[in-house]
């Protein structure tokens, strides 16, 4: 066992890959959040005054909500305060016509992630919607995809180009008052996608983007919406770098699925948000709220999801299974290290008469960080048929860290059939010692034992992204464990 | 309000638990030591303090309360109680040869108690007769072991404690004669509140079986708030058993702690079929080596019950083995709550921990939750928990009617399988004997068959 305790802290020691800070004058609003800030930021949007109106709403209605304090994680008290609401790099001023007039050293520092912005963005075959703090800087590929009559732009632009969609569908998944995060999301959201997919279209390429927060003091408030009429579908990639920052950033998104009659949205993120030091210093707190609505029927939706980042994430990217016979996968593998906290999961709502769910979740800790499934299965009076499988397995990686499970099922009809299963283990002895003797060094061992542990998860990535997020493990278990 | 005086009668002295007043206690204390009557008053204040558990508190989220909030409870008057002989008879197990404490709305009645001698090293007292004696087991022990955070009704037990019963066994000594304590609840004036308190002790290497039962009339009001404590020595073994029969219309709040020391087993079995509202809680705390635990239980509901489970398993000593084994049937209306949550400590190596709940949904209205949670902070552990949710299966279902069984027949056996794997792990076959007799009459689609 001395190997796994020096491993570990081999492990421990590894530093931050991505915590670089890009140099660019910024625009941002002085910290603090009231009505006047709202206002500010809708105006420097330049939003109608319905957007201006509903976001007034929801601060309205987050002034009235509790901060949640259910979650198994731990964090000083958040001055709202404190933070600034809004943060435009200035070269954003002059807006760049093409790629090649993106600010250099933004692509600089895509290039360090090694987001292929440019020629090897193409023969990727990805679209990239890159957000830089707040405002989306290039978008690729949208003239291919306006052909098809699929639009994929800044939640920005769509409020200005299609104000009808984004009144349809805004808050129509997850209410401003759904959650206290949701509301001050509602209230204070800067920038994100927007994904509106016609009827019949199946989107020929995976859609992608970055998110990257790089202003200091500067809270990440993306709302994103995806839209897929009947008979679509769309592939959605999000992952998420930040630099290193020895204060906690707040990270408060909205994500919201709309899936109509026969359509189809995978929902893939990577999330690799800075996760604080060894002590607990720094990091981002990740306060998510995804979901999606399997309106239609025969709809789906899918969630995999790859947690690797954060000082603290609280996120339960979760499907309303509305439609007859539609179906709502989650994947997740969620890795937390030193000392973050993960509680995260999903919540399935089965509502239509035979929805499906599948829930696979995988958790590794290591160091002395917490790691909690939280999830819900609810089975309402009228999904006759319903089906649903979860299984939860969790890894723990050093004796100082926890692996926790809170499922709850919630069981309506009868006819439903409910089964969840979970285990807890390490990494066996044996299974280390078997991959030695073959001539495997004890790190290609774990990786390879951590890979097997999480495969059902990472098989469901679109290639790139299970490149990236092998490559992720990869590092962020280096030098872990037997 | 004033002292309440042993004349006036009960329904002049009946209070919502949201406004206990603290004569209630007072009136007791005289007759109490010094120590006793502290602790109660100490829990008093808990319990004012905390009040009533509310629907925002995570461990209370699936029940409500509100029926015990808004009835107005009295305490049981002293004296004589109308239970005959012919009704203790009626209700209870058909024991041949245990010793039977009968306890009538919380009170000891020994006219109606079986109090054989027991074998030597083997001491059954009531509380109240504990307290007379010499013994200091009650100051030792009561209360030490019980978590009374995020319990009100814990800290109420506590408060009203006033009679119960303390099993000493000693020092390697088994214990073959079963000890029966049998609770029946009668509320004909009125809505009473009852709080049985008991204590047992295993010492090391003892060995024994303690059977609770309680039972009321059905139609009757009533809250039955009980709290055990159990303290398991080194290599002893207790078995516990206690079984829900009350009112259709009762209310049933049940706490078990049991306590391990090294190389202890407890079997827990709890069957649930009465109340309308039933809580029962489980908490074993295994703090020594070489641990067995075994938590059993079946709960039928029926018509609009309510019925939750609360198990908390702590493991805080390495190399212990726990079992967790819920199972539920829930007909017409009824609800069943299961939330388990296996705590395994930083040191606790090498712990093998199962917790299994499976729920069976008879009907359309019926609704089942589960909650089988883990909370690990050892490395070490094996820890797997499963739930299953659903109606009978319907490939099994085929088969028996494709031999030529009617489907209500074959309904009622597949039922009777499914309970029949909790009673199976008991070790009483009275206990088990009567059990399927009260299941078949219980069950659906069992009029239809004797299987």
């Amino acid at each position: 066992m001395t190997s796994t305790a020096t491993t570990i802290e081999e492990y421990q020691r590894g530093g931050y890959k991505y915590g670089f800070v890009t140099d660019i004058e910024m625009d941002s609003l002085p910290p603090g959040l009231n009505e006047d800030v709202i206002r500010a930021i809708s105006a420097k949007k330049n939003e109608p005054q319905w957007m201006t109106d509903w976001r007034l709403e929801a601060y309205q209605r987050w002034l009235k909500m509790d901060e949640p304090d259910w979650a198994f994680i731990d964090y000083p008290p958040i001055d709202f305060n404190s933070i600034s609401y809004y943060a435009a790099p200035k070269s954003m001023d002059d807006g760049p016509k093409s790629l090649d007039e993106v600010d250099p050293k933004l692509r600089e520092t895509y290039n360090k992630l090694g987001i292929p912005l440019e020629e090897q963005m193409m023969l990727a075959g990805v679209a990239v919607d890159a957000v830089f703090d707040s405002v989306s800087v290039a978008t690729t590929f949208k003239e291919k995809l306006g052909e098809m009559g699929i639009v994929f732009c800044s939640i920005t632009e769509a409020i200005q180009e299609h104000p009808e969609l984004v009144k349809k569908y805004l808050g129509s998944v997850v209410p401003q008052n759904d959650n206290y995060y949701a509301a001050l999301n509602s209230a204070v959201f800067t920038d994100g996608s927007f994904v509106f997919v016609p009827k019949g279209v199946k989107c020929p390429m995976d859609l992608s983007t970055y998110f990257r927060i790089n202003a200091r003091n500067t809270g990440q408030f993306e709302r994103t919406l995806v839209i897929a009429e009947e008979g679509s579908s769309v592939s959605y990639l999000e992952g998420c770098t930040a630099p290193q920052r020895d204060e906690n950033q707040l990270h408060a998104a909205v994500v919201e699925l709309v899936a109509l009659d026969d359509a189809s949205i995978r929902y893939s993120t990577i999330q690799n948000w800075y996760p604080g030091d060894e002590n607990g210093v720094g990091g981002i707190y990740n306060f998510v709220t995804k979901r999606g609505k399997c309106q239609g029927k025969r709809s789906h939706i899918s969630w995999t999801q790859v947690e690797t980042g954060s000082a603290i994430t609280w996120k339960y990217p979760s499907c309303i299974l509305l439609g007859d016979d539609s179906m709502g996968e989650f994947y997740s593998v969620a890795v937390t290290n030193n000392r973050q906290q993960a509680d995260t999961g999903t919540k399935m709502i089965h509502i239509g008469k035979n929805t499906r769910s599948t829930i696979i979740s995988k958790g590794i800790s290591a160091g002395v960080s917490n790691n909690s499934y939280r999830g819900l299965v609810q089975i309402n009076k009228g999904a006759h048929n319903a089906r649903n499988y979860t299984q939860c397995d969790s890894m723990l990686m050093g004796d100082k860290c926890g692996a926790h499970t809170f499922p709850y099922i919630d069981v309506r009809n009868p006819t439903a059939h409910v089964e969840h299963e979970a285990t807890t283990s390490k990494i066996g002895e044996d299974q280390m010692f078997y991959c030695t003797q073959r001539g495997l060094s004890e790190e290609d061992a774990i990786s390879l034992i951590v890979n097997g542990f999480c495969k059902e998860v990472l098989q469901e990535l679109p290639m790139e992204f299970a490149v990236e997020a092998d490559k992720l493990l990869g590092i962020s278990l280096e030098g872990s464990v037997g | 309000m004033t002292t309440m005086t042993q004349n006036q009668t009960m329904r002049d002295n009946s209070w919502l638990l949201t406004e206990l007043p603290e004569s209630v206690i007072e009136h007791d204390a005289a007759r109490m030591p010094k120590w006793l009557a502290d602790i109660r008053r100490s829990a008093f204040r808990q319990f004012t303090a905390d009040g009533l558990p509310s629907a925002k508190q995570e461990k209370w989220r699936q029940i409500n309360l509100r029926p015990i909030r808004e009835t107005a409870f009295g305490l049981p008057a002293d004296g004589a109680t109308d239970v005959s002989e012919a009704e203790v008879v009626g209700h209870s197990l058909p024991f041949v040869d245990a010793v039977r404490l009968v306890f009538v709305n919380g009170r000891y009645a020994a006219e109606l108690s079986d109090a054989r001698a027991m074998p030597s090293g083997v001491t059954v007292q009531t509380i109240r007769e504990a307290l007379k004696s010499e013994s200091t087991i009650l100051e030792t022990h009561l209360t030490k072991y019980v978590n009374a955070d995020d319990d009100p009704f814990v800290s109420l037990n506590t408060a009203l404690l006033d009679d119960g019963v303390v099993v000493h066994i000693e020092k390697n000594i088994t214990c073959d004669t079963p000890i029966y304590l049998l609770c029946i609840t009668t509320a004909a004036d009125g809505p009473i509140i009852t709080h049985p308190r008991n204590l047992i002790i295993a010492e090391d290497g003892a060995q024994a079986t303690i059977v609770e039962d309680y039972v009321g009339t059905d139609g009757e009001v009533y809250l039955t708030n009980a709290v055990t404590e159990l303290v398991v020595g080194e290599d002893a073994h207790l078995h516990h058993y206690l079984l829900e029969r009350e009112s259709d219309a009762a209310f049933n709040v049940s706490t078990l702690t049991a306590y391990h020391k090294t190389s202890s087993t407890l079997s827990s079995h709890t069957v649930l079929l009465g109340g309308a509202l039933v809580r029962n809680n489980v908490n074993p705390i295994i703090d020594g080596e070489h641990c067995h635990s075994l938590l059993n239980g079946l709960y039928i509901g029926r018509g609009k019950q309510h019925i939750d489970n609360l198990m908390r398993v702590e493991h805080r000593k390495p190399n212990c083995e726990s079992r967790q084994f819920y199972k539920g049937i829930l007909t017409d209306e009824s609800r069943g709550v299961f939330a388990g949550r296996i705590i395994v400590s930083r040191d606790a190596q090498k712990i093998d921990a199962v917790q299994s709940n499976q729920s069976l949904l008879l009907s359309e209205a019926a609704r089942a939750n589960s909650m089988p949670q883990l909370e690990i902070y050892a490395d070490d552990v094996k820890c797997t928990h499963g739930a299953t949710i659903g109606e009978l299966d319907e490939e099994a279902l085929f088969y028996l009617e494709s031999r030529g069984l009617a489907e209500p027949q074959a309904k009622a056996m597949l039922v009777h399988a499914f309970a029949g794997e909790s009673l199976e792990r008991m070790n009483l076959p009275v206990v088990q004997e009567a059990l399927l007799q009260m299941l078949t009459q219980r069950l659906p689609f069992t009029s239809a068959a004797n299987v």
